[in-house]
């Protein structure tokens, strides 16, 4: 900036770099690894991950000292936990998303991996991956619960949930995820896809609700309309073939095509 | 090396980069010049692929940037220092960094060695850095991967001047060793004491580039003397170009596109008397510069070359 600051070396340098090999590509599950280190690494992300945790026990806690004697049954024990996870998890899968525009750290990893659907794709596998490793975690938590609630009762524990009744209510919190995500991909601003997440799954819900109330059409139509009442299904144990076709149509018109046109945009935008 | 063939951005009927081609070559820095809003941050992303081109293209290491099999390894991109997760700690962003990189952890402590951040320092998280920590931390994590071009926007932003220096000297030597660098600033001193070659751009297009020497020589010669309009006509009707610098009074100068000795034969065959006579070299170049950008600068230009 002053007079007194070192002369620049002028004369053009002869020298070269040794010519290195053309580095390997990235694995994608680097990629991945990356991602769920970056889940973890921050206050933020670390303790919304672990109110996963904290939150099932509470849950476990509330439902044995409180709970009518007839629903400490694992049934009820998994519903309790099940509740807050549905809040706790799309939040976890928004902010994986939406964090790297509104902390626009975005510049960092897009930079370093330039395909952004690489990116996002591994954002994706780790929020799928914590899904189910939570809903895991809560399944262990529900069980301790209803061996402790029984065993405090004096009676025998009552396993009323089947692995088919676990693996669909998984599937139920890897769809509310990947809502969550969708949300995250076509908004990429934390706040308005947290918001826009309410709006979804309860303001919609009620909406769809009323309507089917006062109108007859829509009470028929609903199942295949508004795909959380679709996914309702999944709470109940089994699903029949028009059930499951059900959630096939909604799936694909409030999750599918609004996350391919998110990503279309995504791929297109200008991170900043 | 760094290939920009004629880029051009447009948002909507706003051109922001316009017809933009320049090459920043190997063992040199290239400092790329411009007041703000100039179009340099946006040639710079569009560059490393963070924004669509209208038209034209980029290539570094002598293809596409998204085509970079690793890009880390082979280009240290610095765009903004400010754009860091605030709750992450300086080690926990070069270390997420260095895996994506797929090297190994050693070369965050080095990085963190050689842009002087202390362990207690790189312990904190980014939202108590200050700028100039921010930068050097930017700065780590362009150099993680050892690459041979370097593109850093704005670097020295937020350094005090031994930080300044610091950098400076930095990139010197990483030129040195044979890398490409290519620097942006709005500050003209801060890149002419350490580019090699310059691209100077206003309102989106290039005003000037060629190496740092050649710019200099362009600049002709200042002279100044109480009787201006009577040292103009002469100059003038000698076939020499005249431009009026300075804002008037005592500041009033001219600069000719002319060696010295022949502005003041020119002074002396008509009895001009002469109160400075030099060649225009370093403020030649400012006021090259300041020309050059006026019409986008935000301030209209009084002190000539105050900076």
């Amino acid at each position: 900036m002053t007079a007194t600051d070192l002369s620049p070396t002028t004369a053009a340098t002869a020298v070269r770099r040794p010519a290195r090999p053309a580095p390997a590509p990235i694995p994608f599950a680097r990629i991945v690894g990356v991602e769920l280190r970056k889940s973890f690494d921050t206050r933020a992300g670390f303790w919304l991950l672990a109110s996963v945790v904290i939150t099932a026990t509470l849950a476990t806690g509330a439902t044995m000292l409180w709970a009518p004697d007839s629903a400490l049954t694992y049934e009820g024990f998994a519903s309790a936990i099940g509740f807050p996870m549905a809040v706790i998890l799309p939040m976890v899968a928004v902010l994986s998303v939406t964090s790297e525009w509104s902390q626009r750290t975005g510049l960092t990893t897009f930079t370093l991996v330039p395909n952004r659907a690489r990116s996002i794709a591994a954002k994706a596998v780790v929020v799928i991956g914590i899904s189910v490793a939570s809903m895991a975690l809560a399944m262990v938590i529900g069980a301790i619960g209803t061996v402790l609630g029984s065993a405090a009762l004096g009676i025998d524990p009552v396993w009323d949930s089947s692995a088919q009744d676990l693996a669909l209510i998984v599937l139920a919190q890897v769809l509310g995820m990947l809502v969550g995500f969708m949300l995250g991909v076509v908004i990429r601003s934390s706040a308005a896809a947290i918001v826009a997440y309410f709006v979804y799954s309860f303001v919609l819900t009620a909406i769809s609700e009323a309507l089917a109330a006062f109108q007859e059409w829509f009470a028929d139509a609903r199942p295949w309309i508004d795909f959380n009442y679709a996914q309702g299904s999944l709470f109940e144990g089994s699903l029949t073939g028009t059930q499951w076709a059900q959630l096939g149509v909604t799936g694909v018109v409030w999750l599918v095509l609004p996350m391919a046109f998110g990503l279309w945009r995504l791929m297109r935008s200008e991170i900043k | 090396m760094i290939t920009v063939e004629s880029l051009t951005k447009k948002y909507g009927g706003f051109t922001a980069v316009d017809d933009v081609s320049f090459t920043a070559a190997s063992g040199r820095v290239t400092g790329f010049l411009g007041p703000n809003g100039a179009g340099k941050s946006t040639s710079m992303r569009i560059i490393v692929g963070l924004t669509p081109a209208t038209s034209g293209h980029a290539t570094v290491c002598g293809r596409r940037y998204a085509e970079l099999p690793n890009p880390g390894l082979e280009v240290g991109v610095l765009l903004d220092a400010s754009a860091q997760h605030a709750g992450r700690t300086g080690r926990e962003i070069l270390t997420v960094a260095a895996r994506t990189m797929g090297l190994p952890a050693r070369r965050v402590d080095e990085m963190l060695d050689r842009v002087s951040l202390t362990p207690d320092e790189a312990a904190r998280r980014v939202r108590d850095y200050s700028l100039g920590m921010r930068q050097r931390l930017g700065i780590a994590t362009a150099l993680l991967g050892d690459p041979e071009v370097l593109i850093l926007d704005e670097p020295a932003n937020g350094l005090d001047p031994a930080g300044i220096r610091w950098m400076r000297d930095l990139l010197r030597d990483y030129a040195d060793q044979g890398a490409t660098v290519l620097l942006s600033s709005h500050l003209l001193h801060e890149i002419e004491v350490v580019a090699d070659d310059l691209v100077v751009i206003g309102n989106g297009r290039i005003v000037a580039q060629g190496t740092k020497a050649e710019l200099l020589a362009a600049a002709g010669t200042l002279v100044r003397s109480p009787e201006l309009p009577a040292l103009a006509t002469a100059l003038t009707d000698a076939g020499l170009a005249v431009t009026a610098t300075g804002s008037g009074g005592a500041s009033a100068a001219l600069r000719v596109d002319a060696e010295p000795d022949v502005v003041g034969r020119v002074a002396l065959a008509a009895g001009v008397p002469l109160t400075e006579l030099r060649a225009a070299d370093g403020a030649g170049l400012e006021e090259m510069f300041l020309e050059l950008t006026a019409e986008t600068q935000r301030e209209t230009v009084t002190e000539g070359a105050a900076a």
